[in-house]
């Protein structure tokens, strides 16, 4: 799962403050252009260290509120099969998160510090995710759409600038790739099925299409511009991304025999793309400002999960000192 | 397969229920499990959980599969795991309790993977050459499982003052559904006869040297036994039983025939 391309600041975050030099700004653009890695010990502006750590810590959350709509049909996955399928997948973007957490914290900042912004709502994760799942085809359309959206946009952050980053997100896009193909073939099996199967897949992929082309942000023309093309954060445009997403995306709905809810879209020749219809980016900035149906329910679930686990947290810390002071005690 | 259709002429209704006893126990508390997926308190546990209820659901598939080919009626694992009334469910009541928090979670995982540990060592020499090899497998997950429980269980029972107060309330709520696991019945007689496999009761001592050490580094009082009694693995299930089936059976028995 992903976040979106979008640049919300998530507030002050803590970590060491280091001195702006242009000497040191004069290497580490010398390092950019020529295509190397920074690491987490290199000097790097301040600046570059905070967009970073609001990317991959959006990203992060993004991942853990994206449990919660795809974990709410882990239950009634109506086989075994699809079951394992979905656990592992779930298990998967659980794993993300943690990967992510790990690579923002080489950049100073402590996983419990981003974990209470995600939870005060401070920090934002993907607005896809506040979209709720309401029947089984939603799972395979989510991969389908929803991580092949997420794929589009971070196959070009495994050439990111920074190293942490740029090598979690090639682990992240080949499981990704993974749950797409999966969630493909659940949508296959449902369309070769019985005409309620395939109208599940069909509303699915009604509700879930917009919000999926949503995922690559504003427009070009309506996005502030900042230094994470400069920086190799960003290295293809938001339009750029949506155009080849929907090219793909199009042949596949064929194969698969839905509609996708567009009657603009369609084949432009002169262009060599897919013309689609007008994005409602209102709907877009409703649900990014906390007014779509689930901004609420998955903050709560996610605060009761935190809240609720606390004592065990609290019960972790509380033997290990008892150990190591036992141990003290014994030597 | 074909060990299975050769089998299946010597076949008797007390191996199969012994196998679905298995398959059931693996799928409720996989199903269980499962509900924790993305709820946990932390992270590596939410993994951890949504791991332990992969091997489940993974060891249910292959013995629902086993019992299915024993029965010979041409069901396949989804039948067995959606399409049965609840009464034809064999797991022990223990495996359909609600989670209710980490603390019974971990004390039901410990106190069961310790029980599988034992059933799958004794279950590698079986007779029922299918059945050794599901216990072979799953042995090395149910291992698994009793040492992350373990850990857990010491940790939260020998952590706070709160959370030594829920792991014990979760013993003591747990304790008694561990009884039926040893119950003598005549389904064990048979396939313990047969060398299918032990009857339960056999692997009392065994476990409780296995459970106590633990529970005692935790700082934890065993209760006493008392009369209280269950009976799922016949069939007689608790009030919660209803509820877990009619959430994972929803869409089998809403769109009856489908496949997916």
């Amino acid at each position: 799962m992903y976040t979106q391309s979008l640049s919300i600041p998530d507030g002050e975050s803590g970590g060491p403050r280091k001195v702006e030099n242009p000497e040191y700004e004069a290497e580490f653009n010398a390092k950019i252009d020529a295509g190397g890695f920074i690491e987490p010990k290199d000097w790097m502006p301040e600046k570059y260290r905070k967009t970073l750590i609001r990317q991959i810590s959006q990203h992060a959350h993004s991942e853990i509120v994206g449990m919660l709509p795809e974990g709410n049909w882990i239950t009634r996955a109506p086989s075994l099969k699809r079951k394992a399928i979905l656990l592992a997948k779930v298990q998967d973007e659980g794993g993300h998160g943690l990967y992510l957490y790990a690579a923002a914290e080489t950049l100073g900042v402590s996983r419990d510090e981003l974990t209470e912004a995600l939870l005060s709502g401070k920090a934002k994760y993907s607005s896809i995710f506040n979209y709720p799942t309401l029947n089984w085809a939603d799972i395979g359309v989510i991969g389908w759409l929803v991580d092949g959206a997420a794929i589009m946009n971070q196959i070009p952050l495994c050439k990111c600038s920074y190293g942490p980053y740029a090598r979690a997100m090639i682990r992240v896009c080949k499981e990704e790739s993974f749950h797409q193909r999966q969630g493909y073939d659940l949508l296959l099996q449902m369309m070769k099925g019985t005409p309620e199967q395939r109208e599940m897949v069909q509303d699915a992929v009604n509700r879930w299409w917009f919000p999926s082309i949503m995922m690559f942000g504003p427009h070009d023309s309506d996005s502030v511009h900042t230094e994470t093309t400069r920086w190799g954060i960003k290295r293809i445009s938001n339009d750029d991304l949506r155009q080849k997403f929907v090219d793909a995306t199009v042949k596949q709905a064929e194969v698969l025999g839905v509609s996708l809810p567009d009657p603009e879209l369609k084949w432009n020749e002169a262009r060599g793309h897919y013309d689609f219809g007008a994005i409602d980016w209102d709907e877009f900035w409703n649900v990014v400002g906390g007014h779509g149906q689930c901004n609420v329910d998955r903050l709560a679930a996610r605060n009761k999960a935190w809240e609720e686990g606390a004592w065990v947290r609290e019960a972790a810390v509380a033997h290990a000192e008892k150990q190591a002071a036992r141990q003290r005690q014994a030597a | 397969m074909v060990a299975d259709m050769t089998q299946a002429n010597i076949t008797t209704p007390e191996h199969i229920e012994y196998v679905l006893r298995l398959g059931d126990n693996a799928l409720i508390l996989g199903q269980r499990l499962s509900e924790w997926c993305g709820h946990a308190p932390v992270i590596e546990e939410d993994l951890a959980l949504t791991n332990m209820a992969l091997d489940l659901i993974g060891q249910s598939r292959l013995l629902l599969t086993h019992a299915a080919a024993l029965e010979g009626k041409g069901r396949d694992e989804d039948q067995m795991a959606f399409l049965r009334v609840e009464r034809e469910y064999r797991n022990v009541t223990m495996m359909e309790v609600p989670n209710e928090d980490f603390g019974r979670t971990t004390v039901r995982n410990f106190l069961f993977s310790a029980f599988q540990v034992l059933l799958w060592e004794r279950l590698g020499a079986s007779s029922d050459a299918e059945l050794a090899a599901i216990a072979a497998k799953s042995l090395k997950e149910a291992r698994y499982h009793l040492n992350h429980s373990a850990e857990w269980v010491i940790r939260l029972g020998d952590g706070t003052d709160v959370s030594h107060a829920r792991t014990q309330a979760a013993l003591d709520y747990l304790w008694p559904y561990t009884a039926e696991l040893f119950a003598a019945n005549p389904t064990d007689e048979a396939v313990a006869a047969a060398g299918i496999g032990p009857a339960w009761g056999e692997l009392e001592a065994a476990w409780e040297a296995m459970v106590l050490p633990v529970l005692g580094e935790a700082t934890l009082v065993v209760p006493a036994r008392t009369p209280f009694k269950t009976y799922g693995k016949f069939g007689r299930h608790s009030e919660h039983m209803g509820h877990l089936l009619a959430t994972m059976q929803y869409m089998q028995r809403t769109y009856p025939g489908a496949t997916w």
